[in-house]
């Protein structure tokens, strides 16, 4: 009965296994592989000539990769110049109607943004911004900020108040106490908070793909017009480059989002 | 602590900029939607159109996204119930390391690897064809509307699976224990005992994600862009090829009915949550 249990239990994982590392797999193989016909199972023959295509200085990939990160840095700026602000008022501050604001952050979450996306295309047609780097980094900022929001109100929600006091107490000007205290302790969070929205700036597609065309292509635009046009050696290295961090910022995102920022999230 | 006026100008510049990126087109999406180009004023016609010609789609939209919440659910249970009740300190060690994975990875990534992983010459038929459980021609391709759920499962399981194992672990385990001294088995505990509990943690976590599917893209268009397929890709199509923004808007119109419901409690959740007194 035990050795029956533990079997099932192997197999089933194994099962899962399979089921997430086997298309990650399948990817990396589709990197290397220089020639890959039907029908066979490996590729005829492997090498890393698209990689040099996709790192050559003049093609358009490396082109999308700055894009893509120069996009995501102006992002990160514009999200937390208006989040800071934001997270300290409702952490911190008497600001009435409070869970209102909340609920309105939350707003853009609870609608299918697809919808609204190719609203803003529109009206951004109207004033020039579509194709311009400041047009695609406002959608981005969009999305980024109910996270950055969110995870600034919690982070500055976390900061014990009694420290606060005491160098208020001490003689600290309110501006000497925010920045001397209240911002290093929510530091950690904040810093939660950047990576996360510059990660999804980095992937995001539907907003780019409506309001970056024709002149802005970010990695992931990149990836799909490869993979569209037949290119899975392209597409599969381009899908690579953006898997990479992804995987990385879910192994260390615990030691930036500490479980006591974590449980004000919403409160 | 900050003042009440000092708090307002604090939040001031978010919700200005969420007004202007947010709603402001939100409310254009509606007028559009519900605005009469032939006719002038208002009037129904973009829906009518949009229902003749794409209401297989609206129906195929529906039963993915729903048929994949369902699935990421029962998944999601699955995965945190072996979490929390589970014996084996191997298994759950590798469980624990395994089902996070996909969890940031985006959608468009994710689509390009079910893309080559499901086709029909794909490392998936290749596997179960060299194990002899599947002859090679009768392998077929899952890139249809299988594919789709198979991604959308894929993508978001790891995310809902996260919330729900992370609300089961937080749970009080007396009663847990009490269950399984009077002898219940630990499926019945799970379904009786631990899932009632989580249930608004489930819930919360599968509207997002249903929301989410509802206006995904890149998966649709990449796994199967052919009739019948996901009204995302009719509404790029309308805009792309037409500049049909009164048709495109109707269907996102019914993609905010479609998850309006669903939207509402988890609303309601989160007044109730954020309206907490700390």
């Amino acid at each position: 009965m035990n050795i029956l249990r533990t079997s099932i239990i192997a197999v089933l994982l194994a099962l899962l296994a399979f089921a997430i590392f086997g298309p990650i797999t399948n990817l990396l193989i589709w990197s290397v592989a220089e020639t890959w016909y039907f029908p066979a199972k490996l590729p005829q023959s492997y090498g890393f000539a698209f990689w040099e295509r996709v790192f050559r200085p003049q093609g358009n990939a490396m082109e999308s990769l700055g894009n893509s990160v120069l996009i995501a840095v102006f992002t990160v700026i514009a999200s937390l110049a208006v989040a800071i602000p934001a997270g300290l008022a409702l952490g911190r501050g008497r600001l009435p109607w409070r869970s209102a604001f909340l609920l309105l952050f939350l707003l853009p979450q609870a609608f299918p943004s697809l919808a609204v996306h190719m609203n803003i295309a529109r009206i951004f047609y109207s004033l020039g911004l579509n194709g311009t780097y400041t047009g695609v980094v406002l959608v981005h900022t969009i999305q980024g900020l109910v996270f950055s929001v969110w995870i600034a109100t919690a982070a500055f929600s976390a900061v014990d108040r009694e420290l606060e006091e005491a160098a208020a107490n001490m003689g600290a000007s309110p501006f000497t106490v925010f920045r001397t205290i209240t911002l290093p302790l929510a530091l950690p969070g904040l810093m939660a908070s950047a990576i996360f929205v510059f990660l999804i700036s980095l992937d995001e597609f539907t907003g780019t793909f409506f309001v970056g065309v024709p002149d802005v292509t970010t990695m992931p635009l990149l990836l799909f017009t490869a993979s569209m046009e037949g290119n899975y050696q392209i597409a599969s290295i381009t899908a690579l480059i953006l898997l990479v961090p992804s995987v990385g910022f879910m192994l260390f995102i615990e030691r930036f989002l500490k479980a006591d920022v974590l449980a004000k999230v919403g409160s | 602590m900050l003042s009440r006026r000092a708090s307002l100008f604090l939040i001031a510049p978010a919700v200005v900029l969420l007004g202007l990126l947010f709603l402001y087109p939100l409310s254009y999406s509606l007028i559009w939607a519900f605005s009469d180009e032939d006719l002038g004023g208002w009037g129904l016609q973009n829906f009518i159109k949009a229902w003749g010609l794409y209401s297989w789609d609206v129906l195929f939209t529906l039963i993915i996204v729903t048929l994949s919440t369902l699935i990421i659910g029962a998944m999601s249970v699955a995965i945190g119930g072996y979490l929390t009740l589970g014996e084996n300190r191997v298994a759950l060690t590798v469980l624990r390391t395994l089902y996070r994975w996909p969890l940031f990875i985006p959608f468009v990534v994710s689509a390009q690897l079910m893309r080559t992983f499901l086709a029909k010459n794909g490392m998936m038929n290749n596997i179960i064809t060299s194990t002899g459980l599947m002859d090679p021609l009768a392998a077929a391709s899952f890139l249809d509307w299988r594919g789709i759920v198979i991604t959308f499962v894929w993508k978001q399981t790891p995310f809902v699976a996260l919330l729900v194992a992370g609300a089961m672990a937080a749970l009080d385990r007396s009663t847990i224990e009490a269950a399984r001294n009077l002898g219940a088995g630990r499926l019945r505990i799970l379904l009786g005992i631990v899932v009632p509990q989580v249930g608004t943690t489930l819930m919360v976590g599968l509207i997002l994600s249903y929301v989410v599917m509802m206006s995904v893209l890149s998966v649709p268009l990449m796994i199967n862009a052919q009739t019948p397929t996901m009204i995302t890709v009719d509404m790029a199509w309308r805009i792309n090829a037409y500049s049909d923004y009164g048709v495109a808007n109707a269907l996102g119109f019914i993609t905010y009915a479609m998850t309006a419901v669903i939207a509402w409690i988890y609303l309601r959740q989160g007044v109730r949550e954020g309206g907490r007194p700390q």
